[in-house]
């Protein structure tokens, strides 16, 4: 065999290997993004009902709360950012460090000094490599998020804006998420957590205007704001880190599937230049032989005369 | 047929049981509150403790609840709750292990965690 086509045959095989781990790749993100939306799906019901209960105390009470009330001059804000813990994703972490670094842009114009809590390991490693400050990061489950690891991440965060601005506490909370619109899209966004905007969460509560009974609050419509307002922060997370791990899955799916694609396109190439190079070969033996049987013919007959 | 109420139970990650029921018992933090077909509005906030269901066709649900929250109006009625687990669903051997531990290792939340579960299963 020659030298050039024994390359060839080399990068071929090598080829076809690596598109096999990327289609096996592709099918598993595939399982994994259908795993990711019944999990959103199955995490609804909650989500509505607490949406429910918060418009219910917000609007049948006057209560003021610290997680309702805005500042009147917000200088403290905190960033959360959602992030993968591994690559491969295509777009998908870019997108979302991106949107949060305009989101921080944007604060930090309008005076407010900015804290960045970041959920995933990619981003955590942005932020490292460019040596900017992290107030408290999470990784480890961005794949799979349980509702613990939603508390988890929700936790120092209700403490912060809790805390009054001067001893290190925040005014607002934003979250930097990916929407998963559909398989095919995925939108990085940003969205303002805290404080809480009651006549928005009434109209994704009651979209048809419809008017809430007055409820008897037990023990007290204060008390249960107290209760629901961090649930509700908690139960927003987890719906957000749902949402990322979904479009993760199917980022994941679309880059390993064009991957695939490029790789079968690349083994079609190459058969292609391992024929030609097989072909040459022959040719060139042929033309050798031929050359060679003429010669010795031309030989022969030349001593015949 | 006497009234009926409807209820969700559901758990942060997934629905845990709904149905149409004549009686709820459960409790709150100003103590226990049974909820019959049309009550007054209610939104409360829940302890840890066991959840009873009176179902319209005569049978009992029960339900070990981590905290949460209740909701009654137009006569449904929403239990929201972290964690909420059926009776059935209950492991008692596990459960008691688990309370074994908890009081070893003086982990308080998790030692109401396992009783809750434990009187959850014991009123089956």
């Amino acid at each position: 065999m020659g030298a050039q086509l024994r390359v060839y045959k080399r990068r071929i095989r090598s080829v076809t290997a690596t598109k096999k781990i990327t289609k096996a790749m592709e099918m598993i993100a595939a399982s994994r993004v259908v795993k990711a939306q019944r999990k959103v799906a199955a995490s609804t019901p909650y989500a509505t009902e607490l949406t429910r209960a918060v418009t219910a105390v917000g609007t049948g009470s006057n209560t003021k709360h610290p997680l309702t009330t805005e500042a009147d001059n917000p200088t403290r804000a905190a960033v959360l950012l959602l992030t993968s813990d591994r690559g491969l994703a295509g777009a998908f972490n870019s997108n979302a460090i991106k949107a949060a670094e305009q989101l921080t842009e944007r604060l930090e114009r309008d005076g407010k000094q900015v804290d960045t809590y970041i959920v995933g390991r990619r981003g955590v490693a942005h932020y490292n490599f460019r040596e900017r400050k992290i107030a408290e990061s999470f990784t480890g489950f961005t794949d799979e998020p349980s509702y613990a690891d939603a508390k988890k991440v929700a936790a120092p965060l209700i403490e912060a804006i809790e805390k009054d601005t001067a001893e290190g506490g925040v005014d607002e909370l934003h979250i930097v998420f990916t929407e998963f619109v559909s398989m095919m899209t995925q939108t990085a966004l940003d969205a303002r957590l805290l404080p809480l905007r009651l006549d928005e969460v009434a109209e994704e509560a009651s979209p048809k205007g419809e008017i809430l009974p007055l409820y008897d609050f037990e023990p007290s419509a204060e008390d249960v704001l107290d209760a629901l307002l961090p649930r509700y922060v908690e139960s927003r997370i987890y719906n957000a880190l749902l949402q990322s791990a979904a479009s993760k899955h199917a980022a994941t799916r679309r880059a390993m599937k064009s991957a695939t694609d490029n790789a079968g396109e690349l083994i079609n190439t190459l058969s292609r230049l391992a024929n030609a190079a097989r072909q040459a070969e022959i040719t060139q033996e042929i033309s050798e032989i031929v050359g060679g049987a003429s010669a010795l013919a031309d030989a022969t007959a030349g001593s015949d005369r | 047929m006497a009234a009926e109420l409807h209820v969700e139970l559901v758990a942060a990650d997934r629905q845990v049981w709904s149905g149409e029921a004549t009686l709820v018992v459960a409790r709150t933090t100003s103590g226990d509150i049974g909820v019959m077909p049309g009550h007054q509005p209610l939104l409360g906030v829940l302890e840890s403790g066991p959840v009873t269901i009176r179902t319209s066709d005569g049978g009992t649900v029960v339900a070990a609840v981590h905290g949460g929250f209740i909701s009654f109006a137009d006569n449904k009625l929403s239990l929201l709750a972290e964690i909420a687990e059926l009776s059935d669903e209950i492991d008692i051997q596990r459960t008691e292990r688990e309370l074994e531990r908890a009081k070893a290792e003086g982990d308080a939340a998790a030692e109401r965690r396992a009783d809750v579960r434990l009187r959850a299963a014991a009123a089956r």
